[in-house]
Parts: C-alpha cells; sequence; structure tokens
C-alpha cells in the first residue's frame, strides 16, 4: 500500500516535471494578462483574510451593543456598527468564510454532478443524451435565481439549503460544456484505440476523457463560483439563506436596507464586498479561460 | 488454398442521416455498401480508393468501432458480429488498428510507457511484474530507446508516435493489424524507415496486416493483394502483379495512370476522370462508377456488373465491369 502511495506520488511528480513545458506556458499566459493576475491576486487575499482575518479582529461579530448603535466609520469602528451596535468591519471579516465556503461547495457538488451527466450524455449519446439533456434545458428555463429562491424555498431557510439550491442551479452549465467537449474528445483516434485494446467504458471515461476535458471544467467552475455567491447573497438578502445573527453579507446587506437613506454605510460596506468578491472570481475566470485556450481570444 | 484469417461476406455499413421535426432517420450515408473479401495468414491485403470510398469504414466495421449494418466478419472461423460486448473486448487483442494521425492517436497525458503498460493491463497479457519489462522490449521492437519510455508524447516527432502506436498495437499480440492510412501523414523518409519496420514485424511475428491507403507507391511496396474500391463497393480485386500490370476496371486503369512517375521521356497515357465522387448519399443506379467512366454505355447505367473473372486474367483477379473483354486492349501501360 505505501509503496503503491509513494509510486503514484513520484508519478505525479514526474508528469508535473515533464507537462512543465505547457503548464509554465500557461502561468506566463496567465500572468501576462493583467485582470487575471489582479482577480487571481484578490482571490488569494480573500481566502487569507477568511482563514486568518477572524483572529486579528478586536471586536465581536456577534455582541450587541445598543448603546454604540449605527455609528458612522471611525478610527474605532473602520465601517460603522449596524443597528445592533456591532462592528460592521468585523463582521465582513467573520462573513468573508461563509461566503467563500458557500460558493465553494456549492460549485463542487454542483461541478461533480454536472460533470457526471454531461460525461455520460456526450459519451452514450441517443436516448440516454435526449433525456440527460432536455432535463438540463428544463433546469435552464428558469432564471437562476428563481430556480435557487425555489428551492430554498422548498427546503427551508439555512446554510446547507443554499449550499444545495445553487449547486442544483449550476448542474445544467457544467453538464453542457463538459458534453461538448467529450463529444469532441470521443471522436480522436485515442479513444478509438483505446477502445480496440478492449477497454472497458468506465476505464475510458475515467483514465482517457475526464483528465482531458479538465481545463474547461475549471474554468467553468471559477466563474461559476461567482455566479454561486451571488446567488446565496441574494438568497440570504431575501431571508431564504443564512439567518440573522450570522455575518453573510447578503443577510448584512438586509439588515441595512432599512436605514438606506440615514446610514448608507450599514449597506453599502457589505455590498462593496460582494461587489469585490464577485469581480475577483469573474476577472480570474476570464482569464483562465483565455490562457487555458489561446486559440479562443489572441491579442 | 488455407482458411481464411478474416472473412468478410457482404458488409454494409449505413450511417443514418437523421432530420426533420423529431429527428427521424430520413436517409443514409452507404459508406459501405456490401462487400465481400478474404484475408490470409500472413499476407498484405491493401484496400485502396479515392477519399470517401468506404475503405476505412471497412476497417472501423470489422473492429466494429462503428457497428456495421449487415453482414458477417469471420475472424478465425468465429462471427464477430454475433459475440456479446464482453466476448468482443476479449477478442478484441486479436485484431488491432493502426491509425493515420500519430498526433491524435496517442493520449496526450500519458507518458509513453502509461500507454504501452494500460493495454497490456487491460489485456492482461504478462503478470504484473514482468509489465516494466515488456514494454521496454516492444518499445525496443519498433525503434524506441527505453530511456525515452516516461516522455509524453509532444516530446516525440510524427514518426517517432507512430512507432508507439505500433507499439501499443502489438503489445496485445495480435494476429491482424489493419492499418488505416497508417503511413500517409508522415514525409516520405519516414514513411520508408515505418513501411519497412512493419514489413519486418510482418516477418518476425507472423503478422497479417490489411493495409488502408490512398498511396498506391505504398500499396506497391508492401502489399500481396490489392482491392480496389469506388463508392462503398469493391471494383476489382487481384494479386499486387495482375493490378498493376494488367487492371482491368476503367477505374483501377485511371488510378494507376495517376501514378507520377519519375521519368519525364517517358511517355504516359494519362486517364483523367471528370467530376467528382458521387454522393453515398444516393449513389447511381447501375454501375456506380458509370457517371464518370469514359466508356459507359446504357447497359452500365441499367445493370449493375457482378465481380467476375475472364480468361485472360489470372487466378483470383476479378473486376466488376461489364466490358472486360472489350475493353481488355485498350491502354493500361503505367
Amino acid at each position: 500500500m505505501m509503496s503503491q502511495n509513494s509510486d503514484a506520488i513520484t508519478a505525479k511528480t514526474k508528469a508535473a516535471a515533464v507537462s512543465d513545458v505547457g503548464f509554465r506556458a500557461f502561468i506566463r499566459r496567465l500572468r501576462k494578462n493583467k485582470t487575471a493576475f489582479i482577480g487571481g491576486c484578490a482571490i488569494i487575499f480573500f481566502i487569507l483574510v477568511a482563514i486568518f482575518g477572524p483572529f486579528l479582529t478586536v471586536h465581536d461579530p456577534y455582541h450587541v451593543d445598543y448603546t454604540n448603535k449605527l455609528l458612522t466609520p471611525s478610527s474605532e469602528h473602520w465601517f460603522g456598527t449596524d443597528h445592533a451596535g456591532r462592528d460592521i468591519f468585523t463582521r465582513i471579516i467573520h462573513g468573508t468564510s461563509i461566503t467563500l465556503f458557500i460558493g465553494f461547495f456549492s460549485v463542487i457538488i454542483g461541478m461533480v454532478i454536472g460533470v457526471l451527466l454531461g460525461i455520460i450524455s456526450g459519451f452514450y449519446g441517443g436516448i440516454i443524451d435526449t433525456i440527460i439533456m432536455r432535463f438540463m434545458d428544463i433546469l435552464l428555463a428558469f432564471p437562476g435565481i428563481l430556480l435557487a429562491i425555489a428551492i430554498a424555498g422548498v427546503l427551508g431557510g439555512s446554510l446547507g439549503n443554499v449550499i444545495i439550491a445553487v449547486a442544483i442551479f449550476s448542474i445544467p452549465s457544467f453538464a453542457r460544456v463538459v458534453r461538448g467537449s467529450t463529444l469532441a474528445l470521443k471522436k480522436l483516434e485515442y479513444i478509438d484505440a483505446i477502445k480496440t485494446l478492449g477497454a472497458g467504458d468506465a476505464r475510458i471515461i475515467f483514465k482517457h476523457i475526464l483528465p482531458n476535458i479538465l481545463s474547461p471544467i475549471i474554468v467553468q467552475a471559477t466563474i461559476r463560483m461567482a455566479y454561486a455567491i451571488l446567488t446565496a447573497s441574494g438568497l440570504s438578502f431575501l431571508g431564504i439563506g443564512a439567518q440573522p445573527p450570522t455575518p453573510e453579507w447578503g443577510a448584512m446587506l438586509n439588515d441595512g436596507r432599512q436605514f438606506i437613506f440615514d446610514y448608507p454605510h450599514v449597506a453599502l460596506f457589505p455590498g462593496l464586498a460582494i461587489v469585490a468578491v464577485v469581480l475577483a472570481f469573474n476577472l480570474f475566470g476570464d482569464g483562465l479561460r483565455d490562457a487555458l485556450d489561446p486559440k479562443l481570444k489572441q491579442r | 488454398m488455407t482458411q481464411p484469417l478474416l472473412k468478410v461476406e457482404d458488409l454494409k455499413l449505413y450511417f443514418p442521416i437523421k432530420g426533420g421535426f423529431f429527428g427521424r432517420t430520413i436517409n443514409h450515408v452507404k459508406a459501405v455498401d456490401g462487400i465481400s473479401f478474404e484475408v490470409y495468414e500472413g499476407e498484405t491485403l491493401s484496400i485502396v480508393g479515392e477519399s470517401g470510398c468506404g475503405k476505412s469504414s471497412t476497417g472501423r466495421a470489422i473492429l466494429r468501432l462503428d457497428e456495421p449494418t449487415v453482414g458477417k466478419i469471420y475472424f478465425d472461423g468465429m462471427d464477430l458480429l454475433r459475440l456479446s460486448k464482453k466476448q468482443l473486448r476479449k477478442k478484441r487483442k486479436d485484431i488491432q488498428i493502426i491509425f493515420q494521425d500519430p498526433y491524435a492517436s496517442l493520449n496526450p497525458r500519458q507518458t509513453v510507457s502509461q500507454i504501452i503498460g494500460e493495454a497490456l493491463e487491460i489485456q492482461n497479457i504478462v503478470p504484473k511484474e514482468q509489465r516494466k519489462a515488456r514494454v521496454e522490449e516492444l518499445l525496443e521492437k519498433v525503434g524506441i530507446a527505453s530511456y525515452q519510455q516516461d516522455r509524453y508524447p509532444h516530446e516525440f516527432s510524427g514518426g517517432q508516435r507512430q512507432r508507439i502506436g505500433i507499439a501499443r498495437a502489438l503489445s496485445v499480440e495480435p494476429k491482424l493489424i489493419i492499418c488505416d492510412e497508417a503511413v500517409s501523414a508522415l514525409d516520405v523518409s519516414i514513411k520508408a524507415q515505418i513501411l519497412n519496420l512493419l514489413k519486418k514485424l510482418q516477418q518476425e511475428l507472423r503478422l497479417t496486416y490489411l493495409f488502408i491507403s490512398h498511396d498506391l507507391g505504398v500499396v506497391r511496396h508492401i502489399s500481396d493483394r490489392i482491392i480496389v474500391m469506388y463508392l462503398g463497393k469493391i471494383v476489382e480485386s487481384g494479386d499486387k502483379k495482375s493490378i498493376f500490370e494488367n487492371p482491368q476496371h476503367p477505374y483501377t486503369k485511371a488510378l494507376l495512370s495517376a501514378i507520377p512517375v519519375p521519368d519525364p521521356e517517358k511517355e504516359k497515357e494519362r486517364i483523367v476522370l471528370k467530376g467528382d465522387v458521387p454522393s453515398p448519399i444516393d449513389p447511381p443506379a447501375g454501375c456506380r462508377f458509370h457517371t464518370r467512366c469514359p466508356f459507359a454505355t446504357e447497359l452500365c447505367r441499367k445493370q449493375e456488373p457482378e465481380l467476375r473473372s475472364e480468361s485472360h486474367m489470372k487466378e483470383g483477379h476479378m473486376a466488376a465491369c461489364h466490358y472486360i473483354h472489350e475493353l481488355a486492349s485498350t491502354p493500361s501501360k503505367v
């Protein structure tokens, strides 16, 4: 078992070392792309904030203090305080991990299911393809947020249910991308060659098709992260996502809604945080797509 | 003669064309339309023809990469088309294929030793401990040094990749190898090397080749017997000498006259065909070649000619033309 493991690891490092030519070129293209570089740095920044931020804040995100409610930004409370006197800056820092967590897990779940359905659809074709893809069309026909509202509404409002709702509505986009890539790939001769050697379908799908369609999947996942975060915030804003007093950005935005004319900072800062994260993922996703597929866009 | 290794009987491969509101089948592309032939152990049988004549489809149908519409394919006396999916997977080791495009035929994410090792693993040819040694042996056989085995396909040239493809095909110890335009994508010097490698391997391992090509020069170099196809049908078949020196069908004559001769002094009768190959969706009635044949008559338009032999032809040499006898005196020198 041990030796097998270490074998696998050496094989992996070897693979990484050898395919470095392609990988290095990819990194070079990615770094040349300024927007992608900025997006990538911002994502890394948010991840660091999510991990280390909560240890560095001085206030308690849940501590209610009515004597200090609705304070405007100051050196003590950088982003001011909300209607319950909680420090908004601290709450945003603590909310970062929640937001990234929702985005990450909903995309992972949606990706796994979507990729499986797409690969099966593209590989087998025929009636299976028709059934799966028509079902995906039905999902796509709904506006994403409406579908998420419906699902979250049926399941009830909680963080876990938001993840499930967002995951379901990102399935079709993965299924479509993967199906298309699979269709193109299965016509290649090395798939025929491995079939001629007598390989079973599972081997062909997981060892020969999946590794070769990873790049569009990664791009799709990055772009989908932005949608997922936006939708999750939207659900929380509408009150069917994360429940107060969770410092979720969408829920905080909703809290600030009532005071938007007198104390705009209560809604402004959570809103800006959402914009920043969504923008970061979008920029990075676009740049990633250009870097992975230089044929698509050459400047 | 001995028992044929591969016997194809009345093979048809139609591809449906979907259309209309509910995606009904509205027509078929008749890629291969009823061909029969035999391949004997140890020989090289070539199938030649223009692109779109069904030669590659024939190879793919034999491997069941595309399911044949009707027909029988006997391999070693066993009908391949009646095998279940599971039985077929076992049987697949006996027939392998070498592809045209050396850039598309290797998985870019596997090293050479993984590619060949996987073939050994699938068919469980040698015990696990011996696999590594066997991979090296196979690579050596096709002229790839063993220190190169951990490299990826993109680090090799086209000719080397084709050698790797050959090693992969050999790894499962097949009896028959279908070479589907195996050297068409290579440049001339590499082409010769690969052809000589294939010849050497054939002698060493007693292989049988079904060689699919449009390149008559290559075919002349490697074949024992030749089949000429046109629009999904066999128009002429026979041993190499008969086809090249005594072609009977006007199409074969036209094909042969198109081979460039490296001698500017030599007078050459050139038969230039008019027009394009008709659509295989709706092939011409009667003889399929009549739309382009300079000798076509009313009979050719109405009645389809059978493959047959005449007294002036060698045994086993057959052509599908109504006027073999009458055309025997027309020029056919190459």
